[in-house]
């Protein structure tokens, strides 16, 4: 088979999935549902397999493939074909997505157990797969907008889908708001894009754009920066990043698949996929290069004083794709794709591990209430811990490797991105501190009280009530179910973090510099016609980089141990100490608050003002008040000649008739 | 004969008849008006047939004759109703229809 069917497969499998899990939840008996999407996953990822080994039977410089099941739509001068492409580009990503995703399919399965909407959830999870398949594998803007339409609405279904939680449903509502101003970013920046060149598809744009737009002029820089939008939006970079932490509200197989492996990726992958729109708009890249790296120091620092435990691996989130943006936008698109691929393994580890405490915790996620659940729970322990130094970048995990490459190529580049390189290993060394804050307080110190009963081997359920406002739940349908599940009790929530473990340690050896550059050089037919194509940083730089990176963890770990375990009054004197600092930081720097005062409250006195003078005067009043009137006015002066008066009807006849004999006379002579 | 005279006859039916229908108001003598005026019409086309030597006209007042009929045989029909129910035989009392 040609890749471009595995293509078409690796798109069918999740949507069949959907198909059965969300007609069939009636009959699917027990984990049924849960199985079955898992497997439809799971075959997905066979199918990608069998789409790689396809691709790389073909010689290097046709290993880019257009697949066309029919025209979408052919009107005005706009074509557009149901295509998929097929480049190694795509198929790493549906390799991630995929793949990962079948793990977190296997974890919901025994997470989910308990909960009354088991079929529902899995409907969802393998709708949103399909739907970022969809997105990855798109050739053309218009099928790419439809899955990123797509994956928008799922995240929204996924993110309350608690829908009887307030705070969730408050949250979908946010993501949703904000990824729909990314994607009227990303259709306005695909309409600049057809407008100069003509076309949709991105081969022909890609091609065309260089002769039709000069380097840096206003229009492929417009079109670049509005593609931005959709991809700050959907990757929640600064300043559209606050739906993220937010979207916490979830389940936490949600947050490991949307929020760490699948979905915020999508902008990384879009701005590596539109690389040569890029190249000719350096303004746009460097724009899209500085808001990588502020996000990732601010999201490295929210994350020190975030105390909810997934709201810190969920601006962890933020700060390694800020690393990825920047990766792409400096052209190191290897090293920011290898760093996508690395982070989707420790993050779905790291987020599947904080989900098996919250479990443990029965639905606390606040780390302030954890402590000490090293002994009773060694299997999620080791593999967070695993998951903790793949973050922080210590040496030879993955994230080491992937990590220092984006930072060697900034700094290679020389200029202002000498400033962002430094930046970003000064963030690595807050994230080396973040990530051990967090192994520190959950698992090691004193157990807590639920720790102490799980380790008599009684699970503690919790009363069931929002973690979030403390407001009475019951276990019905829209809300979690009656029971939590731990991975030490449930093998397939072991067998999904065990391989994820396992990859974050040693993904790195694809990329090792100067040893194994397996990664690139698989990526190198797609990104090949790069103009940065040979700019490398020097072997010598690269491991100056590692050793540069590997200290930073190794320093930042080594101050949280201080911090957390040798001397934990320190932690109180310098939250005194710089109680500003902390006040600003635990409010996420008031980006919310900032949000509220310059776009909600305005929007809303716009909306009173609207309902208030335009709606109840202007349109009730003038408009429907005014029609009235006049036919009222009208109406009255009919009804008053209908006076039931035989005699009077023949006379106006006679009138009437009398006028036309007349009129004939006079035409007549 | 001319043609003339006989519309100016036909003209002048129509008028009385008309004039009928206006200023009385008992329903019967409104009838009986109406008859007067569908016959200064059937006049007309009669002797406008004539004029031309032409059958259509005829054939059209035969038509007009039978509407008459059934016209006189509703009203009638009706003025026997209202009399049964004592209403009061006057069109002006009858303006129930009023919008």
């Amino acid at each position: 088979m040609s890749p471009t069917d595995w293509g078409w497969l690796v798109l069918a499998f999740p949507l069949a999935g959907m198909l059965v899990t969300a007609l069939g939840w009636r009959v699917l008996p027990g984990r049924g549902a849960g199985w079955i999407a898992s497997a439809a996953i799971g075959l997905s990822f066979a199918a990608a397999v069998g789409m790689l080994l396809a691709l790389q039977d073909r010689p290097e410089d046709q290993r880019a493939l257009v697949g066309t099941a029919f025209t979408y739509l052919d009107t005005g001068g706009l074509a557009a074909d149901l295509a998929i492409l097929v480049d190694p580009l795509s198929v790493l990503m549906c390799l991630v997505v995929s793949g990962v995703s079948f793990l977190i399919h296997l974890y919901s399965v025994a997470y989910m157990t308990s909960d009354q909407g088991f079929a529902r959830f899995f409907a969802y999870l393998n709708f949103f797969v399909f739907s970022m398949l969809l997105l990855v594998l798109a050739a053309n803007f218009v099928l790419l907008i439809v899955g990123w339409a797509f994956v928008g609405a799922a995240s929204y279904l996924l993110i309350s889908f608690w829908y009887r939680r307030a705070t969730a449903t408050t949250a979908g509502i946010k993501a949703f708001v904000i990824n729909v101003i990314g994607d009227v970013g990303l259709v306005i920046g695909a309409f600049l894009l057809f407008e100069g060149t003509g076309s949709v598809d991105y081969f022909v744009v890609f091609e065309r754009a260089p002769e039709v737009f000069g380097e840096n002029s206003a229009q492929i820089v417009a079109a670049c920066l509005m593609i931005l939008v959709g991809a700050f939006a959907k990757s929640a970079q600064l300043p559209l990043h606050t739906w993220l932490p937010d979207a916490m509200e979830g389940p936490t197989p949600v947050s490991a698949l949307i929020h760490a492996a699948t979905m915020v990726t999508a902008g990384v992958y879009l701005i590596a996929r539109c690389f040569p729109l890029f190249e000719l708009a350096p303004a746009a890249a460097d724009v899209s290069a500085i808001i990588g790296t502020a996000t990732l120091i601010f999201a490295a620092s929210v994350a020190l004083a975030a105390t909810d435990l997934k709201r810190v691996i969920a601006y962890s989130t933020m700060s390694q794709i800020g690393y990825m943006v920047l990766g792409v936008s400096v052209a190191a698109y290897g090293a920011g794709l290898f760093h996508l691929m690395t982070h989707a393994f420790f993050k779905a580890l790291l987020f599947m591990g904080a989900g098996s405490v919250i479990a443990a915790m029965g639905g606390i996620q606040s780390l302030d209430r954890m402590g000490g659940f090293r002994k009773s729970m060694p299997f999620t322990f080791w593999t967070f811990t695993i998951g903790a130094l793949a973050l922080a970048g210590f040496p030879l995990t993955s994230g080491f490797f992937s990590k220092d490459e984006i930072l060697a190529f900034t700094l290679n580049r020389g200029g202002l991105y000498v400033v962002l390189g430094v930046v970003g290993y000064i963030a690595a060394l807050l994230t080396a501190f973040y990530a051990f804050r967090m192994v520190f307080r959950v698992f090691l110190g004193a157990p807590v009280p639920e720790a102490r009963e799980l380790e008599a081997g009684h699970m503690h359920h919790g009363d069931h009530a929002n973690p979030a406002t403390g407001e009475e739940e019951d276990t019905g349908v829209g809300f979690p179910g009656a029971e939590h599940h731990i991975a030490e009790r449930e093998w397939p929530m072991k067998a999904a973090m065990g391989p994820l473990a396992l990859l974050a340690v040693v993904a790195g050896v694809l990329g090792i510099p100067g040893v194994t550059e397996t990664f690139e050089r698989f990526l190198e037919p797609t990104f090949e016609e790069s103009r940065f194509h040979e700019v490398h940083p020097s072997e010598g730089a690269e491991y100056a980089g590692l050793a540069a990176g590997g200290l930073a963890a190794i320093v930042g770990i080594a101050v949280a141990w201080v911090y957390f375990m040798r001397n934990p009054g320190l932690r109180s004197a310098t939250r005194e100490r710089f109680a500003g600092v902390h006040r600003v930081l635990i409010n996420k720097w008031y980006f919310d608050e900032l949000f509220d005062a310059v776009v909600v409250r305005p929007g809303a006195a716009l909306g009173r003002f609207g309902r208030t003078v335009v709606e109840s005067t202007f349109v009730q009043g003038v408009l429907v008040g005014g029609t009235v009137g006049l036919v009222r006015a009208g109406t009255s002066l009919a009804r008053s000649m209908q006076n039931g008066e035989v005699r009077a009807y023949a006379a106006l006849l006679l009138l009437g008739l009398g006028g036309l004999v007349l009129y004939f006379l006079i035409v007549s002579t | 004969m001319s043609t003339s005279w006989f519309v100016v006859l036909s003209a002048f039916i129509f008028c009385i008849g008309a004039a009928g229908v206006m200023s009385r108001r008992s329903p019967l003598v409104i009838l009986l008006c109406l008859e007067l005026m569908l016959n200064a019409g059937n006049l007309a086309l009669i002797a406008f047939s004539r004029m031309l030597g032409n059958q259509d006209g005829q054939v059209f007042a035969l038509m007009v004759m039978v509407v008459a009929a059934c016209e006189v045989v509703i009203g009638l029909g009706i003025i026997v109703g209202m009399f049964r129910r004592r209403l009061p035989i006057d069109v002006d009392e009858m303006s129930e229809l009023r919008g």
